[in-house]
């Protein structure tokens, strides 16, 4: 990673001028890096979205069960998370994980009597660490991407179980009751009717929240992962004669490069997500469906 | 069976120790020539050639970690990384937190700079870096203070004239000055603060802190820290006698 596309000529940056000093600026290592943390932010999206689904899917099913203490987790969960601000959740949850991880291996793992809190310190033995502090960078990283990951899937599942919820309701009682008519037993009606109807319903709310989502991934660099946001501001910056490449405050530039890449991200979702909601609304009791019906006809 | 366990755990114990200790230095990444991040990507600067060292001459095996000014010390005592090496000052208020080794960097000069030689420092707009000696100083001064996460944003407030002047470590100005061309221009006299610069370490890591102090020591006595702080902030720079 640290070695650029080796352009024989940017050996020497300081005899450089116009267009090939900026090539060899732009595959710097450095460069090479900012590039690969648009990556990051993809990973992020394409792991957490089905992760908050499945949460989402899970507090929308509790939130409807016939066992009260299950009600009662699934509402809480959707009314807790809904109520708190994100950023403290994303700074809470990697944190408090990451403490209860250590300090629960700490009791596994270590032979020793010292308390974990010690003043100021958290401290637990080295076989205790997570990551072990002899474990490579990436290692380190990887750690730091699912804690995100988590923090990430647990506020977004909460905001996808309301959603879902809603849609579940909004499903006309009389489907399900001729199902039941039918003599399907009550996981047959959910999964044969309940589930397959519901999309249509929610898909304007999961929309929404993708989109939220996208915007919210700037947040990782809150959690010290170098994202794209995080390069955009270091390669940005003014750069001295210490550094190969001297320039003055370049971060506007960057940051638009940033506002282009969001906006390309959330234009293309809108056209897949406009996509989706026909082809989910064909055949369904709504106005969408019956729409579709008599343009066909 | 027993045997075998045995002999399997002893060849593991000798192959970790063999490694030797390993040790997460945190640095900021941001304040060159102190410590910054290089184009290949990597940390650089007089601290990453000071803590190689330092990490040689105490056999340990050493990485490098970089994490934001703001957080640097609640990511230390919580245990990110064992100690910080990111031009941390050595103040008694962070000694209530930290402990620090003896320092690397002698007490330095900070200054202000300007954009024009008439900028008011005692009553107008001072920006500094949020957290350090020279915040707390310019809030004392009875200039308003204007604070950034990062050095560089700073500095950018000067140009961008959000704030008339900035105050910072001598050091980290000087290049920003004189490759200015004489658009940014020193003001006032410089102000010595604090007590230097020392590695930060949690207070109960005592060990890490003999063998750092011991290793500072012996190179400041054959002269190789000197040698470093010539190279990286010019011959001026004030050394260890």
């Amino acid at each position: 990673m640290t070695v650029p596309l080796m352009i024989s000529q940017c050996a020497d940056p300081a005899s450089l001028q116009g267009l090939s000093w900026l090539m060899c600026y732009l595959t710097t290592g450095k460069h090479m890096l900012f590039y690969a943390s648009f990556g990051v932010v993809l990973l992020l999206l394409a792991v957490t979205a089905p992760i908050a689904l499945l949460f989402g899917f899970g507090g929308a099913m509790a939130s409807r069960s016939r066992l009260l203490p299950v009600r009662w987790f699934g509402k809480l969960y959707t009314s807790m998370v809904r109520g708190v601000p994100d950023i403290i959740f994303f700074l809470f949850v990697p944190i408090a994980l990451d403490q209860a991880l250590e300090w629960t291996r700490h009791q596994m793992l270590c032979d020793t009597d010292a308390p974990v809190r010690q003043g100021n310190d958290f401290v637990v033995c080295a076989a205790a660490k997570l990551p072990l502090s002899t474990s490579p960078e990436w290692v380190h990283q990887t750690y730091g991407f699912i804690l995100a990951v988590i923090a990430f899937s647990i506020v977004f599942g909460a905001f996808a179980a309301n959603v879902l919820y809603g849609a579940m309701q909004a499903v006309p009682r009389a489907q399900l009751e001729t199902a039941e008519a039918y003599g399907m037993s009550q996981r047959q009606v959910n999964r044969r009717i309940l589930i397959p109807q519901m999309w249509s319903y929610a898909i304007p709310g999961l929309s929404n929240l993708w989109m939220i989502l996208i915007k919210a991934t700037p947040l990782l660099f809150l959690l010290g992962i170098e994202d794209i946001v995080y390069w955009a501001r270091e390669l940005g910056g003014a750069k001295t004669s210490a550094f190969a490449y001297p320039h003055p405050d370049w971060r506007l530039y960057y940051f638009l490069g940033i506002l282009v890449f969001y906006l390309a991200m959330t234009w293309g979702s809108e056209k897949i997500l406009a996509r989706l909601t026909r082809r989910l609304s064909a055949g369904q009791a709504t106005m969408g469906g019956e729409a579709l019906r008599k343009g066909a006809a | 069976m027993k045997k075998l366990i045995l002999a399997a755990t002893a060849l593991a114990m000798s192959a970790g120790m063999g490694m030797g200790e390993t040790v997460r230095l945190g640095t900021e990444g941001a304040y060159p020539p102190y410590n910054f991040v290089n184009d290949a990507g990597e940390v650089d600067g007089y601290e990453r050639e000071l803590g190689d060292e330092l990490c040689k001459r105490a056999e340990l095996d050493c990485t490098w970690v970089k994490n934001d000014w703001d957080s640097i010390i609640p990511n230390l005592v919580s245990g990110n990384y064992d100690a910080i090496l990111a031009g941390m000052s050595i103040t008694p208020e962070r000694e209530e937190v930290i402990a620090f080794t003896q320092n690397y960097i002698p007490p330095a000069a900070s200054a202000y700079a300007a954009l024009s030689e008439d900028a008011d420092i005692e009553g107008g707009v001072v920006a500094a870096q949020t957290g350090t000696i020279q915040a707390s100083h310019v809030a004392e001064s009875g200039a308003t203070l204007l604070e950034y996460a990062t050095p560089d944003e700073t500095v950018a407030a000067v140009r961008n004239g959000e704030a008339d002047a900035v105050f910072a470590d001598k050091d980290f100005l000087v290049p920003v000055v004189e490759e200015s061309g004489g658009e940014m221009v020193w003001i006032g006299d410089d102000v010595p603060l604090g007590g230097g610069i020392g590695v930060g370490l949690r207070q109960s890591d005592t060990e890490l802190k003999e063998k750092l102090d011991a290793v500072i020591g012996e190179m400041k006595e054959d002269g190789t820290i000197n040698e470093m702080i010539a190279k990286w902030f010019g011959e001026d720079a004030p050394l260890f006698e």
